[in-house]
Formats: C-alpha cells, structure tokens, sequence
C-alpha cells in the first residue's frame, strides 16, 4: 500500500502549526494598525473643501483670532462653522475678484449654501466625534484646554486635517489625567482660563518667547509634562474645579 | 423570532372565580387586573417571563449552539469594519445674530384644544421645535403640559398631514383655488351671501371672530355654524337658562374644601384642567400630620381620572345623575322639579349633604360635560344655595367669540343643505363626515352644495367628500390668538415657516372675502386696534399672553327654569365619552397618543365596550369578545373590556377610532379605506366608530341597547398585565386616620433588612451632586403628562399594536393603576354564593367598593443597583452623582439587567423601532425615506436614538442635568435647587414629582424624603432606591367609614 503523506507533508503539518499559533495574531494585529492608519482615522490627511481654505493664512499670516469665525465655541456645545457673511466681512473689501472666492460670493448673492464644482453642497466635515458621544467645547475651553489639544497645529494648515484620532482612548488620557494636559498662561495667570487659551496663539504671533510645553501644543505635538508641571497641574484642577472623578463616568460624554 | 402577536387574550378567565377570591380577601390588597386576581395561566407568564411569547432556544442542540454563536461572533466583528462616508456641512449664509449655534431657544405661543388655549414654551434648536412645555406665566397651563398639547409636536412633523390643495382628488395650489372660487364669491357678495354657510369648530380666537364679524357684514345673508362633536353643548345651554346667557364657568379649587363631581371629568378633559388639576393638588398638598386637605365627592358612569382620585366614588347611570343631583339639591333647599333619586344611598348623601353645608362659600359642586342641561342648572342652584357663587365658583363672559349650541346649529345646516339652500360650504377644521352623530346625514346633504370646500390638517373623511380641500397650518406654522378657560388672551407664535403648503383660516378668509394679508397682520392689527401699542405687543410676544385680559370675574344668581325631568334609562345605557388619549378622533394619526395606554384601562392602539365585571358575567362575555351593539337601527361592533368600578348596566363607549381617512397610523387603529392612496403594511387593526350609535337627541347616552355576543376575538393591548412587581409591598395608601395613627403608611411584615452584605459606600460620592426623585402619590392623577413628556423629550419609539401585545412598549416611565377592594363599605351581601360564610361576605363586584390608585415608575436609580453586577459587558454602571447609567454603545443585548431589575423600568430595543416605526411604511421606498426624514425632525439632538438589541431606561434626563452643570461651572457656581427640572417632572400638573440634590440640604427633594410618608419601592432587597414615593392619602368622611 503507498502512503498516504508524502514526505513533504511534514514541513506542511509543521507550517500549519506555525500558522495556527501565528495567523490569529497577525490578523488582528492587521486589523488594528488598519484601524489605526490614516487611511481609516484620516489624521493628517487634507480633505479637499469647496473653496480651498486656509487656516495657516488667516490664523497664523493674518493673525484672525479663532474666535471670530468660530464665534460660539465658548458659549455653546459646538464651535460653530462660519456663515458666509463672515467671509465677505473681509472678502468684500479684498480679493474681491479672486476667482477662488466665487462660489463664496455666489452663496452672497443668491442666499444658497456654497456650492461645489459638480453643484452639490457644503464642506467636507473634518472633525467629527460618534453620534453618541456629545462633546461640549464651551467647557473644554472654560477649563483651559486648548484648541490645538485636539486639532493638532491648525495654525500651520493651508488645507484642514483631522489632527488627532478623536478615538476614546485619546479622550480618555485627559479625562483621566487633566492636570497632564490643563493649560496655564504662566505670564497671566490673571486671565480667565478661556482668555489664557488663546492668549497663547496672541503670544506665538507677537514672537513672545514660549516654553517647551506652550511650543509643543502650538506644534500639536504629544508632550510628556515634568513632574514640577503635574504638581502645577494639579492645583490647576482644584483651582478651576475640575471633577477629576466624574470625567470617566459614561454619562458625562454618552447619554 | 415571530413578529406576529399570539392570542394573548385569556379566554380561561372566569369572573365568578374573580368574584369569589375578591370577596374573601383582605382589606389591603392592590392588584392591576382581573386576570392577576384570578391568578390565570395567561397572568402567570407575563409573572414568569418579562417578555413571553419569545421564540425559544430550546430545541437547538450544544453543536448547532456553538456553530451560530461562533459565526454570531465573526459577524458582529466584521459588522463593526467599515469607512465612514464623508459628512459634509452646511452653514448658515447669514447668521441670525439673536441665536447662539447649538443653543435652543424657547418662545411663548399657545396651543389650542377644543377651541380653548394653553400657554406654551416652544423649544426650537436650530429653527426646528423639537420641544412643547409649559408656560409658567400662563393661568392655564401654570408650567405644566397635558398629553394632547404635548403630543400635537408630532402633528407637526406627520407625513399624513395634508401637504397641498386638492381638487376632485386632483393635487392642485392655492392660486388655482383662488382663481376658480372667486367668481363665485363675487356672485355671493351681489345677493349678500345667500347660500354661503361656514361651518368651524368651537372658536375663541379674537381676530378669527373679528374676521367673521366683518365677513357677515359683507354678506348679510351668509350663515356660520359651528360643530364639533365634544362641544360643551349642556353647560351654555345650562347657563342660558339659569342666567339668561351663555356664562362660563370658572371654578376655583384652591378654595375649596369639599367638591361634589356629578360625573365631572375637571382633571383631564375640561378646559382649564390643567390649572383645576393644580388648584386641586393645592388642596390636597399634605406636608406633615394633621394638616388639612379637601374631599372630593364623585359620581362616576364610565370610570374617569377624576373620579379615580375621589374620596368618595359612586358608579351609577349617567341617567340617575339628574335624580341624584335632585335629591342632593333638596337637602339644600332648591326646589327642583321632579323626583329625587333612589340610587344614590342615604347615608351616602346625608354625608355628603352634611359636608356640603359645613363647608358653605368653600364647596364646589359641578356636572361633567357631558352631562344633561338639568344636572348643570342643579349644579349653579346648589353652588347659589351653598353661597359658593363668587367664592369658590365664579362666571364669566363667554369665552368663545360665539357660543352656540353646535348640534342644533349643525342640524339646522344639514336641513338646509338637503332642501338645496346652501350654495357654498365652507368647512374650517370640522370633520363632520367622520365625527357627526348617526342619525345626521352629513355625507348626502353635502352632494347637493355645489361647491363644499373643505380647510383641515388632514385630508380627511370630510375632505374627501368636499370639491376642494385646502391644507391647514399647525400652529406652530402660522400666527393667531386664542383665549383661555378664563378668557385670557394668548398670541399663537410660529416657530417655523410650513413645512407644506398649509395656510391659516385666517389668511384664508382674507385671501377669499378680501385681499391677501399674512396671519401676522391679522392677529398684529386686531390687537393694535385693541390698544397693543409696539412695546405692549413686544412683551405680549415675550410672555405668551395679553396681561390682564381675562375676563371679569362674575356673581349671577341662577333661577332653575321649569325643566321636564328625564327618565332613568331601562336596560343596559350605553355612554359616549371623548377618547382620553385620541380625543374625538382628532388625534387617531398620533402615535404617541395612540400608545400612551388609556389612564385607567391601559388599552392602547383601541377603544373598547368597557362593562362592569358584574354586568359583564351576567351577559356571559369576557375580555377580546366581540359584541354587536345595537339601538333604534343603528349599531356598532366592538371588543369587550372588563372594567372593575364601571358602574352596572353601562357600556362605556369612547369615541375617536374607526377612523377612514386618518392617514397610516390611525388606519392602524382602525379600517383603511379604499380612496386612500397609503396601505397599511402588516399591522393589526383594532377600535371601531363609535360615532355610528351615536344620537343628535342624545348625544351623551342613552338606555335600551341591545348586546349580541357575535363569536368574534380580539387581542386587546392593555399594558396592565405587564411589568408587575407581584404585589409586594409597591403601593402604600391610607386614609387621613390611617396616616395620624401610622404616619409611614405601611403594613405590616414588610420590614426592611437591618444589615447588608453589601458594602456600606459604593462610589466615592465627595463633593458631587446627588440627585434623587420623589413621587407624591397623594398628588399623583395618573394624567399619563409624565409619560408623553418623556417621550417627547427622549426620543422614545412607537413599537405599534402588536409589540405591544408583545410587553415591548418603549416608555421610559409607566404610570400603574392599582385597584383594591374597599372593606370599608356598606354593600349587598352575596347569598348566592357556596359558601360558609356566605352572609357576611359582601360582593367585591359592587363597583362602589373599588377604589384605585395611580404610580408613576421610572427608573429608580438604586444605589445597590441589582442590575449593575450582572450584565457581563458593564455597559450599566453608576456615575458619581448616583445615576444608574446605562451606556448604549458598549451594551450587547443580553438583556439580563432587565431580568434582574425588580422594578421592571428597563426596555428592550427587539425590532429597531425608532428607523421602523409605523409611520414610516409606505408603498416605496422613496416615500419611506421621505416619511422618515419628516419624522426624524422632532428627535432631540442631546438624546442619542437608540437601535436595535440595546438595553435602554430612565436617564433622569442626564442631557438636563449635564446642561445645566456645564452652565454653572462656566459661571464658578454650584447648581441650585430646582435647578434641573426632569421632562416628567416640568409637566406634572400637580407637582407630584420633585426632582433635585441630595446634598443640598435645602433642597425640595431632602424635604419630601425626610417626610414621614416618604418610602422606597421594595427596600427590603437593599436596593436603597434614589427614586422614593410619598405613601397615598385619602380624606374619607369618617361617616361614611363606620360600618
């Protein structure tokens, strides 16, 4: 009688082995550097927009507080996108021909929301958390953390990105740590905590001289703080009355 | 899994065993319902099993298990793998600059019910109302809602609503209307208007009446009639012959300390019941032993929420009301024609009598609507002899711009109509081709107008009868005015431009008789003319209403008119009454109203032939069986409900369903008509017309009806079978005596565990807020205003009639109705009986023994929740503040949570209810989406819409209270008392629900659970629920409780 397996059916019974112990693993750790590429967060990657807008021009060239296009960002839950009556405030006294503000000027004329080249309309929204989670920005920035905390270095963009995951877990590092990522304007800590916030992009654009910590959130970069400004930090939390604990109950971003 | 309803009806129900056990029990026993009581296999596994009628596992074996679960496993993680599309953005082109992005604003308008108005708080986020509340300024709304106010939001958004102009079935527009109707205006304007009738319903808006006046000047000879079948017909015919002219009545029950209801409905169906309901609670409001409370006295035919919170409730005819109302009159000394009833119990009514006269000047005796002339008369001459005219009782001027008696109005138009007089109908709102009694033939008379134009919401029964039908705004679409019970002006604000074609009556008139003018014109230069300067009319707008504009407050002395006394009815009377959540049909297409279950039989999705249990084993019939009512011709058929407390010999008959042309979700209710162009898609039907018994003579009830069982079933949708808490120690109730001796109200054998195994703090609870609910069962109606404003406020689905049938309605708090068996009564003896003790055991069926009592269950918020360990995911755990949160995203749907909670607050998300919601079936798919992205608009954006397989429960509002905690930290602040106002809480009418920190020791909530009355539900399991109940009182006339 032959045999049934071939020699060769050993380096194949010791393959499958191998893959068996291994494929599980290289699957999910496949799905997980997907998950977490850019291809799937879209973290840094430009998103093209009906009028090619840039924040690196108006925020950082011309110095435009954030708070004037953004104007409930303060008050309300949502920042706010600007009307195009914010555009033409200026755009109407410049640029007043420039053909990349026509479907700007158009949307002033007729009333219709801008328009795209193909006539469909709106802005591709770039930052957007879950349909559960309901992000407050009024007491985000009443508690002093920052704009570039969570969009990374807007002020350097000539065309929007996503600057951070926004997946939970990166809410979560603040929402546990605050003091790690609350933010004091050394210079004037007499200002409110709003006002402190964006003092620091005033400060970047008069050339003030800013500390490793205040240049690394400008950058929108990840920075780890040392322990003299955890300590800070801490008191920061108290000062500003903070409650620590309830920031990772559920109920405080799901409802 | 079926989605198709078992028979769920028990047909093993038998009442004589009801009958029995009932007698033999004690005296404080609460049960829900019948089939409870006769412990019936069908009771048994809504006990057994909270969601019964499930497909069973069972049957699958440990192979085919693990094979689904694996695969179940792979796909719910390959389900999770997708790319989001791109969302885009659109923002204003200008920004308003009064409104903040993301901040919804409130403004003042009214809703009008019935012709009368409630003072509102619209909530409007970005343009859309997503929110209907209470106006605190506002006399009759006082901050609180009822259920039709609150419900008319979805109206708003219904894609049922008619959207065009129709002629002869043809979709056409408004100009082409104008264009073809004029010449015969112009024709009309030369003869003065011979021939032009207008038909509306009750009006009491001041520029609508102004308009008319001026358009009867134009066209002397035109005539305006008015119906609408719940039209208060009896009370202006009442105050016509006891004061000579139409007075209104308004009763002030903050003063009174005894009120005697001849079958009055004044809690919930009355115009100014929301503010009756307060004043009434004001009375009854018990903060601490000995304190003081009113008596309410009520007759009662077809049981009703007022007589639910009587003292005292005596079932009997509608017909013996008249006889009683004389025999009660004459111990008053009012000299009434007629004999003086027997029917209503000698010590009964000395009691009542003696109670009376001791409270002269601060008493209340008043008839319900629907009640005779005579009663009313009775009424006014008894409240004139006990000199509470004045007092507690006042008149004013009429309300309404014209009142008429609308039957005889109508009748005289459809006369004549028949002998070809009316040229042109127009038919403003009334839909008198569905709601007109039977023996008025609307439908004929109407082919020989030649040109009916009908203007509604809905293109409906009427509708489709008229040449032309013209689409009405909502109110939240056009301006107007209206006044309330007292007369005071409201102004009728719009929120948003409409949504369809539709236009005011208004601006319709003027458009038609005059020149085009914009509603806001109308109503701005009535009130201009009625001196609003432009600072007054800010303010107005401001305030909802015209300061100082009710009406002056009157003292008439009435004179009772020589009135033929009207006989006891022979035989089985059948009663007609307003639907208590569809109204006369109004609301059919509602499905928030639809399943909201009915105050005191739970039915939804239906009306039913409500019979007393003892006239109902008499007839041989039980719950679901099909009977054929019939009377002088005309008959009806209907299921049949067993009704503990209804009195004897009545057939309780609400009106409002068997709708033809009420668009999809009433067509669920009742029967669909072919000229319809919607289908029903697989949906129950259920309900019948009651309208087709109805009389013009006797529109109210009548006797000699004859009941043929016809062999027929049907599955009625009570929820009062589900989510029982097995009468445990759920509801404490005791009487004023009872509470002076046993303040806590509690019975014996219920005591609480001394220790617990578990761990004395849970959660680190420093320097949060804990929040906590009180519910005063003392105060609570059982109105349902609780349970609509949660739906409204939290996005809860309609599940319609068959998951109903299924235990799976949505509602986040549930209002229960308990009933018990009062020992404390003198009643017939059963003989008849095998038994023992036969002579002393009195008939529980006696309807006057059955008391009832109402209780609000949200969720309880336990601090040892027990459904918190057991869900293996911990998608339900507790927040800081003492919240039981429940966190949609993470639960799995294993739905043990539900099984371990034993107040059954959670529910069950089985079918993705909210994206398949009735309303949103149709015949397309491009219509479906339509329907829903109509309907998607009433959502609350700070609620997230749950899907399908997710647990979901009472949040206490978290989006409130996270609201307003962000706004007092931005401002350095701790939150104040009252501070957050939970959705049920903000529409109570009586304040029975309190809401706030425990910590704060101040707080209204600290107070309420210090009180000796104060309970948890069930606190024996160691739950230590954060919603407790204040035990309810009654003020029983100790006369009346001597054996």
């Amino acid at each position: 009688m032959a045999q049934i397996f071939k020699p060769s059916a050993n380096t194949m019974a010791k393959l499958s082995l191998i893959a068996a112990a291994t494929l599980p693993w290289i699957i999910m750790y496949g799905g997980s550097t997907i998950s977490r590429s850019a291809a799937n967060t879209l973290v840094g990657v430009p998103l093209s927009q009906p009028v090619p807008f840039s924040h690196k021009h108006h925020a950082w060239e011309l110095g435009i507080d954030c708070r004037y296009c953004h104007t409930s960002v303060e008050k309300s839950a949502v920042a706010g996108i600007p009307g195009t009556e914010t555009c033409m405030s200026c755009h109407s006294q410049i640029w007043t021909n420039s053909p990349i503000l026509e479907p700007v000027r158009k949307s002033y004329e007729t009333g219709t929301p801008i328009k795209w080249a193909d006539d469909t309309e709106g802005w591709n929204r770039v930052n957007k958390v879950p349909e559960f989670v309901y992000f407050n920005h009024s007491i985000h920035i009443n508690r002093g953390v920052n704009c570039n905390q969570c969009h990374g270095a807007v002020q350097k963009m000539t065309i929007t990105w996503k600057g951070k995951t926004f997946f939970m877990s990166w809410c979560l590092e603040c929402h546990r740590d605050p003091e790690k990522f609350l933010y004091k304007d050394e210079k004037n800590p007499q200002l409110s905590p709003s006002e402190q916030v964006f003092n620091l992009y005033l400060k970047n654009q008069m050339g003030v001289e800013l500390s490793a910590k205040e240049r690394s959130l400008l950058d929108g970069q990840d920075y780890a703080p040392t322990a003299e400004e955890e300590r800070e930090g801490l008191e920061l939390v108290k000062l500003r009355g903070v409650a620590a604990k309830q920031l990772t109950d559920c109920w405080i971003c799901h409802r | 899994m079926s989605l198709e309803a078992r028979e769920t009806n028990d047909t093993t129900l038998d009442l004589e065993t009801v009958r029995q056990r009932l007698s033999e029990k004690g005296g404080r026993e609460y049960w829900r319902s019948l089939e409870e009581v006769a412990e019936t296999e069908e009771f048994q596994k809504w006990i057994d099993d909270e969601f019964p009628n499930r497909a069973s596992l069972i049957g699958i074996d440990r192979r085919d298990f693990l094979k689904y679960m694996g695969a179940s496993v792979l796909l719910a993680g390959l389900g999770g793998c997708r790319f989001l599309p791109q969302e885009r953005v659109i923002p204003y082109i200008k920004a308003p600059e009064d409104r903040t992005f993301g901040i919804p604003s409130y403004f003042a308008t009214a809703a009008v019910f019935g012709g009368y108005a409630t003072g509102l708080l619209a909530k409007s986020f970005e343009g859309r109302p997503i929110k209907l509340e209470g106006n605190p300024d506002h006399p009759a709304s006082m901050g609180a809602i009822d259920i039709f106010s609150q419900c008319s939001l979805l109206n708003l958004y219904d894609p049922d609503r008619s959207q065009n102009a129709i002629h002869e079935d043809m979709i056409t527009t408004w100009e082409e209307f104008f264009k073809a109707v004029r010449p015969t205006i112009e024709g009309h304007r030369k003869t003065g208007g011979v021939g032009l009738r207008i038909l509306s319903e009750t009006t009491t808006s001041p520029s609508f009446g102004d308009q008319i006046a001026g358009l009867l000047k134009q066209f002397p000879s035109a005539q305006w009639h008015q119906f609408e079948p719940t039209s208060r017909d009896n009370v202006k015919a009442a105050a016509v012959s006891a004061f000579g002219a139409p007075l209104n009545p308004v009763y002030h029950f903050e003063k009174a300390k005894v009120i005697f209801s001849l079958d009055s409905d004044f809690l919930t169906a009355m115009p100014g019941s929301l503010r009756y309901a307060r004043d009434f609670a004001t009375g009854r409001t018990i903060e601490h032993q000995g304190a003081s409370m009113n008596r309410l006295y009520a007759l009662d035919c077809v049981p009703s929420v007022t007589a639910a919170n009587a003292d005292h409730r005596l079932p009997v005819k509608a017909s013996e009301v008249e006889g009683i109302a004389r025999a009660v009159a004459a111990r008053l000394g009012v000299s009434a024609p007629g004999e003086p009833s027997k029917a209503i119990p000698e010590r009964w009514l000395s009691a009542l009598v003696a109670d009376l006269t001791a409270s002269r000047g601060a008493s209340i005796v008043l008839a319900g609507d629907h009640m005779p002339a005579a009663v009313h008369t009775l009424a006014h001459a008894m409240n004139a002899a006990l000199g509470n005219i004045g007092s507690a009782v006042t008149f004013t001027d009429p309300v309404e711009v014209k009142p008429t008696i609308h039957i005889d109005s109508f009748k005289k138009l459809v006369a004549d109509m028949q002998a070809g007089q009316v040229e042109t109908l127009l038919v403003l709102g009334s839909n008198p081709a569905y709601n007109a009694p039977a023996d008025v033939d609307f439908a004929n008379a109407v082919k020989r107008v030649k040109l009916a134009i009908h203007m509604g919401a809905y293109n409906d029964e009427t509708g489709a009868l008229c040449h032309w039908h013209l689409p009405e705004a909502h109110f939240l679409e056009a301006w107007g005015d209206a006044r309330a019970y007292d007369g005071t002006a409201s102004i009728i604000q719009p929120l948003i431009a409409p949504l369809f074609s539709g236009r005011s009556y208004a601006e319709m008139l003027s458009e038609l008789f005059d020149k085009p003018k914009h509603g806001y014109d109308i109503v701005r230069d009535y009130w201009r003319g009625h001196g609003i300067d432009d600072n007054a009319w800010q303010e107005v707008l401001n305030g909802g209403l015209v300061p100082n504009s009710a009406l002056p407050q009157k003292a008439p002395t009435p004179n009772i008119a020589a009135y033929s006394p009207s006989a006891v009815s022979p035989g089985l009377e059948v009663n007609f009454r307003p639907d208590p959540t569809v109204w006369d049909g109004r609301f059919a297409n509602n499905g928030w109203l639809q399943e909201c279950p009915k105050p005191l039989t739970t039915v939804t999705w239906q009306n039913t032939v409500q019979i007393s249990p003892a006239t109902a084993s008499r007839l041989g019939l039980t719950k679901g069986d099909h009977v054929e009512l019939s009377a002088q011709g005309r008959k009806v058929e209907g299921a049949v409900f067993v009704v503990p407390g209804q009195a004897d010999d009545v057939l309780g008959l609400h009106l409002g369903y068997g709708r033809t042309r009420g668009g999809q979700v009433a067509g669920i209710a009742g029967k669909m008509d072919s000229r319809v162009a919607l289908t029903v898609v697989g949906e129950d039907v259920g309900g019948f017309d009651a309208y087709r018994l109805q009389s013009s003579t006797a529109p109210w009830f009548f006797g000699g009806v004859q009941v043929h069982k016809t062999g027929g079933r049907d599955n009625i949708a009570a929820a009062q079978t589900h989510n029982s808490m097995e009468g445990r120690d759920i509801l404490r109730m005791g009487t004023l005596a009872e509470y002076a001796k046993n303040p806590s109200l509690k019975p014996e054998g219920h005591e609480a565990p001394e220790s617990s195994l578990y761990p004395e703090k849970v959660w680190d609870t420093e320097g949060h807020y804990q929040w906590a609910m009180t519910i005063d069962l003392s105060l609570c109606i059982g109105c349902n205003a609780c349970v609509m404003a949660c739906v409204a406020e939290n996005n809860i689905p309609v599940v319609g009639k068959t998951q109903v049938l299924n235990g799976r309605e949505m509602h986040w708090i549930r209002v229960d109705r308990y009933y018990k068996v009062s020992q404390n009564h003198e009643s017939k003896d059963i003989t008849d009986l095998d038994n023992d003790n036969a002579s002393r055991i009195k008939d529980a069926f006696d309807p006057a023994r059955i008391e009832s009592a109402f209780q609000p269950v949200p969720c309880m918020h336990c601090e040892n929740a027990p459904c918190e360990p057991v869900c293996p995911v911990a998608a339900t755990v507790h927040s800081h503040e003492g919240l039981n949160q429940m966190v949609y995203n993470r639960c799995v749907g294993t739905r043990y949570c539900s099984n371990n909670c034993p107040y059954k607050v959670r529910r069950f998300n089985f079918l993705n209810y909210t994206d398949n919601q009735t309303q949103f079936s149709g015949t397309d798919n491009g219509m479906i989406q339509d329907r829903r992205r109509l309907l998607k608009m009433v959502n609350n954006p700070d609620v997230t819409v749950r899907g399908r397989g997710v647990m979901e429960k009472c949040t206490y509002c978290v989006q409130r209270i996270n609201h307003a905690r962000i706004e007092a930290k931005k401002e350095g602040r701790r939150l104040g008392d009252g501070e957050v106002v939970t959705a049920c809480q903000q529409a109570c009418p009586t304040h029975a629900i309190v809401f706030g920190d425990l910590t704060d020791a101040n707080s209204q909530v600290n107070g309420k659970r210090k009180n000796d009355r104060s309970y948890g539900l069930l606190t024996d399991l160691n739950t230590k629920p954060r919603t407790t109940y204040m035990g309810r009182l009654t003020n029983p006339n100790p006369e009346l409780e001597k054996i």
